[in-house]
């Protein structure tokens, strides 16, 4: 068993709020500065930029989980990662059902695009991704879990779009394959708040926007290989794979 | 004043919970964040609100509200319904919005 060290919530340019900077090139630049094993790529309610960052990152021997940030009817922010382009396209199709049309304003907003190798823009979305999908969390989670996803609640200790500040706790039915804490805590800290998620498993990532924030916080893997069903074993702790806090 | 009396002032659907409909309201809280009405709601209150997740009525029962208003016409999902008739903390809907509604029960309540 080997370990990996992974900063699986990085947002690119193609968020709203994330910083022009973040191409896949640079994204993939500083992670191999950072010597990640693994990054997971997160935009916000959309998930257009995962094969570029894929295709920069497989020539520097970085695997990539592919997946979005979605803004729930709640305004949670949960992540969901996808094994393949086909599904990922697949629940593509599922937000752009769901996303308001709202559209962006790029001077209040921001750019949202998304970028090609040469860093040139090939498609600029116009709808506002920061919108909340007219989907409730326990139907995120059936959807993600549906396509063989993996659900994870972001940054639960954050007092704005998480599960607990705006849900108040995490309801006990709600099946996710772990939770995300924000840099702002530890694992042990927030159970003393939160003791009933005792025995959960927990990840902890930067949540990045700007370069210079990708690889500060880190999530620890054991497993075998890369492989994204190595990566399932880990968070439910199987067969010997496991999140290392 | 009953949670009855202020539904039939001011015209509000009873769409689950009605055996708390003789549950006596104390003041009122408005906010859709959940964590905030469990921080600062008092016991006895009637909580206006947009979100319909089962949490609603958790907190509700925690803090021994006496209804719940949900606005703009949303529908409780079917759990948080399940939910307040169990508890017999009815849920009751209006058509308007946060601003009006709030204005309304305010003049109702202070009266």
């Amino acid at each position: 068993m080997k370990e990996f060290s992974a900063d699986l919530h990085i947002h690119t340019v193609l968020s709203t709020c994330g910083s022009l900077e973040m191409s896949p090139r640079n994204i993939v630049r500083k992670a191999l500065e950072e010597k990640l094993d693994i990054i997971g790529i997160t935009d916000h309610n959309s998930t257009r930029q995962c094969r570029e960052v894929c295709r920069e990152a497989s020539k520097a021997g970085i695997t990539v989980y592919t997946g979005v940030e979605v803004t729930t009817k709640e305004e949670v922010h949960c992540l969901a990662f996808f094994e393949t382009f086909d599904i990922l396209d697949a629940f593509q199709e599922y937000l752009n059902r769901y996303l308001p049309d709202i559209m962006n304003h790029p001077n209040l907003f921001g750019y949202q695009v998304v970028v090609d190798e040469e860093e040139n823009i090939c498609y600029e979305e116009p709808k506002l991704l920061i919108s909340a999908i007219s989907q409730s969390i326990s139907q995120v989670e059936v959807a993600v879990h549906q396509m063989g996803g993996l659900f994870i609640p972001a940054h639960i200790d954050r007092q704005k779009f998480s599960l607990t500040s705006q849900l108040g706790f995490v309801p006990p039915d709600l099946n996710a394959d772990a939770f995300e804490l924000s840099k702002n805590t530890s694992i042990e800290d927030f159970l003393k708040k939160f003791p009933y998620l005792r025995g959960k498993t927990f990840i902890r990532n930067s949540d990045a926007h700007q370069p210079e924030v990708i690889g500060s916080i880190r999530t620890r893997l054991r497993m075998e290989n890369t492989g994204f069903n190595e990566f399932r074993k880990a968070l439910q702790a199987k067969e010997g794979r496991e999140v290392v806090v | 004043m009953k949670v009855r009396e202020v539904a039939e002032k001011l015209g509000l659907t009873v769409i689950s919970g009605a055996a708390g409909l003789d549950n006596e309201i104390n003041e009122g809280y408005s906010s859709d964040l959940l964590s905030d009405v469990m921080g600062s709601a008092g016991s006895g209150d009637i909580w206006i609100t947009l979100q319909t997740h089962k949490n609603v009525m958790a907190i509700a029962s925690l803090k021994d509200l006496a209804a719940v208003i949900l606005v703009k016409g949303f529908a409780p999902d079917p759990d948080m319904a399940e939910q307040s008739d169990e508890e017999s903390i009815p849920v009751l809907g209006t058509s308007e919005d946060t601003f009006t509604i709030n204005g309304r029960l305010y003049n109702l309540l202070k009266q």
